[in-house]
């Protein structure tokens, strides 16, 4: 309600199509549309609903604040790793929250209000590192987050783009359209600190630590991270439950807060060790001029099924622990992704055999059939060689491979791949004749060719080291 | 007393340094390779465990160190529990780990792309007591490097095992450097004997054992790793006398 009249708060896709839009009264859409399904705006039910999508985004980072009536403020500068970067988090967002049946538009830039102008106005998605400015320099001034009033009198005077607005002198601007205007465009620019209060889940476990100094050095920070996992451990301790994911919120001096997130393989509670992994994130911590509250939350908890100690030396059972801090360990110093096992796939194709699985998935047992040689080293892309054959199935005489020939002294083979036909028609065609061959001093290749010579086909050496 | 004699100090910490030197050897475990002539060779009559080995490949195709590769996990797969496997590229290829008998479900890989990852990686691994191995594949190891690795298995007693890897000839010229390591062995391809009908032999390996803590170099010509792991003399030398098969090198690691 606006005064007296019904004004259309908000459309669905439907209704934008037959030109429908926000700010139009209700007497004049249904003058349009005679047929037109009218439902009262529930604004605090929006909003309500806007803090449960946020605390469904602290997936994505501990840091997140709900910004009504629509967007949502995520930082994502301490937790992206977790996700092999920001192009797969952004993606993994949208890809979920569309299955939520929720449209979305994402947008990830330096500064909370350039992000928020580019989900808005731009067609950016990822802005990098410092480009912030060029990239909100041709939207309107109202992706800046100001009033209509502002935005109307800048329209007054022509200012209709962020670029015009940033090259006029900053005093007159200050005169004419108040703080606003110059406060919103560097908040945007990155100029101006902007301090964005960040949700606090409820009822999850969480310590807290305020100081009197702000805190800055290195040190106590570590020292800081040591209490706070003592706090939050008790608390999980009684809880009977263990800490699948931490999140570290340091607050700084000036309002801002800055973030440590890290995943771990399985429930924990033992403060030692997660004081180890979160001070291997501390690098991601700019302290500035200090810090003056800090925060723990365990923002993923699984309940914690109690083992019983079992010394290292009667076998895996015993060492099972140990293992699984060295994974979380590694997996914070080098990303999850990269420490894992190898686990066998049924596949035909020597480049598909193996999957990765995460290093504590469940032993499975299987293995690679036994009677297949296979090298030690298989080459990501097989390389090209020259070589000559006696006959068409005969292995080669000779190759050459990097300039250098190679007499073939003895030979095996061909064992028969062909390409995995139910998955393309490009496998269809696919058949390599492979061959291990034994060059005159005793080094063993595993060579194939994909074809006859005489159809095109070629040789190619895929792996060397033999088993 | 204020102090004991010069003399009675010195032999004092004489003995003590004696008996933490007897304490180290005797504490580790030994594995052995199973191989009677390996064996005999060895001052402690296998490889000490909780220390770090190295492996270097000679050959046309030494820069893969594929053979290194079969070499250290033949080692391991005759040990019990989980190996930490740190990489440095992505040209492993798994079944041939487990053809040597190293099962997939043991061996934790961990991938990086830098010697300054995989040595801290090692080194975490090293003070995991619950591990049986750590390997690493690296292309320089320092002197001080190799020492830290040294120190961190011998506190855990997991065996530590370097794979060194080059990619040009500065880097494989650094292979040769001195370091820690307990002991240094080369594996390089050797001819196989002419096999009557089609197909491949076993493969068969030069095994050199450049430099051991306490003992001679040697070389020796074996088969190739079997399924659980294990060399073997090939049967035409295990029927000769063994020292025919043996010979004698010049220390060059």
């Amino acid at each position: 309600m606006q005064g007296q009249r019904r004004v259309i708060a908000s459309v669905d896709a439907a209704a934008g199509r037959l030109d429908l839009g926000c700010g139009m009264t209700v007497t004049h859409a249904q003058s349009l549309i005679p047929d037109l399904c009218v439902i009262d705006a529930t604004p605090e039910d929006d909003e309500a609903a806007l803090i449960r999508l946020a605390l469904w985004c602290i997936k994505y980072s501990p840091l997140v604040t709900p910004n009504p009536p629509d967007g949502i403020f995520i930082d994502v500068a301490g937790s992206a790793h977790l996700f092999q970067g920001e192009a797969a988090l952004i993606g993994n967002l949208c890809r979920r929250l569309l299955a939520e049946g929720i449209t979305a538009k994402a947008a990830l830039a330096d500064t909370a209000g350039s992000a928020w102008a580019l989900a808005r106005y731009g067609d950016a998605q990822i802005v990098s590192p410092g480009r912030a400015s060029e990239a909100i320099a041709s939207l309107p001034v109202a992706s800046l987050r100001l009033s209509s009033a502002t935005v109307t009198s800048l329209s007054e005077v022509g200012i209709e783009r962020v670029a015009q607005l940033a090259s006029k002198p900053r005093g007159s601007l200050r005169k004419r359209f108040g703080a606003e205007a110059l406060l919103r465009l560097d908040q945007a620019l990155g100029n101006a600190n902007e301090a964005l209060p960040s949700l606090v889940p409820p009822e999850v476990p969480r310590a807290e630590l305020r100081f009197a100094e702000p805190v800055a050095d290195p040190e106590d920070l570590k020292r800081i991270i040591g209490k706070l996992c003592d706090k939050l451990c008790l608390d999980l301790e009684a809880r009977g439950i263990g800490a699948r994911r931490l999140d570290l919120v340091f607050l700084r001096v000036d309002n801002i807060a800055q973030a440590a997130r890290i995943g771990l393989s399985r429930p924990y509670r033992e403060p030692r060790h997660l004081a180890k992994l979160l001070a291997e994130r501390l690098v991601v911590i700019d302290p500035g001029f200090g810090i003056e509250t800090a925060s723990l939350t365990a923002s993923w908890v699984e309940a914690v099924v109690e083992r019983q100690t079992i010394g290292r030396h009667v076998g895996i059972d015993g060492s099972q622990h140990d293992v699984s801090q060295l994974i979380d360990t590694l997996g914070v110093r080098l990303g999850e992704n990269n420490v894992f096992r190898l686990a066998p796939v049924e596949s035909l194709l020597p480049e598909r055999v193996t999957r990765r699985v995460p290093a504590l998935h469940p032993a499975e047992g299987l293995e690679w059939p036994k009677n297949l040689p296979r090298p030690a080293r298989l080459f990501l892309h097989p390389e090209k060689i020259e070589a000559v054959a006696e006959l068409p199935d005969h292995p080669p005489r000779l190759f050459i491979w990097r300039n250098a020939r190679h007499r073939v002294a003895k030979a095996d083979g061909p064992e028969r791949i062909h390409g995995e036909w139910w998955l393309s028609d490009k496998e269809t065609a696919l058949i390599r004749d492979y061959y291990r061959v034994e060059t005159a001093d005793g080094t063993r290749y595993w060579l194939f060719r994909d074809g006859p010579t005489e159809e095109g086909g070629g040789w190619w050496l895929h792996g060397v080291g033999e088993a | 007393m204020a102090c004991a004699s010069p003399m009675s100090t010195i032999a004092e910490m004489r003995l003590y340094l004696e008996r933490i030197d007897r304490h180290g050897r005797e504490q580790g475990a030994v594995l052995p390779f199973g191989v009677e002539a390996i064996d005999r060779h060895l001052p402690q009559g296998g490889l000490p465990q909780g220390r770090l080995h190295e492996a270097i490949e000679g050959g046309a195709a030494s820069q893969y160190a594929g053979l290194a590769t079969l070499f250290t996990a033949g080692i391991l797969a005759r040990m019990q529990g989980p190996v930490l496997w740190c990489l440095r590229g992505r040209d492993l290829f798994a079944p041939a780990l487990a053809r040597v008998g190293l099962h997939p479900d043991r061996v934790i890989f961990c991938e990086t792309w830098k010697d300054r990852d995989v040595l801290p990686a090692m080194e975490e691994g090293l003070k995991c007591g619950g591990l049986a191995g750590v390997v690493g594949e690296v292309s320089r190891l320092s002197l001080n490097a190799s020492r830290r690795l040294q120190l961190c298995a011998g506190e855990s007693g997991v065996t530590a095992l370097v794979i060194r890897r080059w990619r040009n000839t500065t880097e494989r010229e650094a292979a040769s450097e001195p370091n820690a390591a307990a002991t240094r062995w080369r594996i390089a391809p050797f001819p196989s004997p002419a096999s009557g009908f089609d197909g491949l032999p076993r493969q068969q390996w030069q095994l050199d054992l450049l430099r051991v803590r306490g003992g001679e170099p040697h070389s020796w010509v074996l088969e190739a790793c079997d399924a659980t792991g294990h060399l073997a003399l090939p049967a035409a030398l295990a029927e000769r006398s063994v020292a025919a098969g043996e010979t004698r090198r010049a220390a060059t690691g």
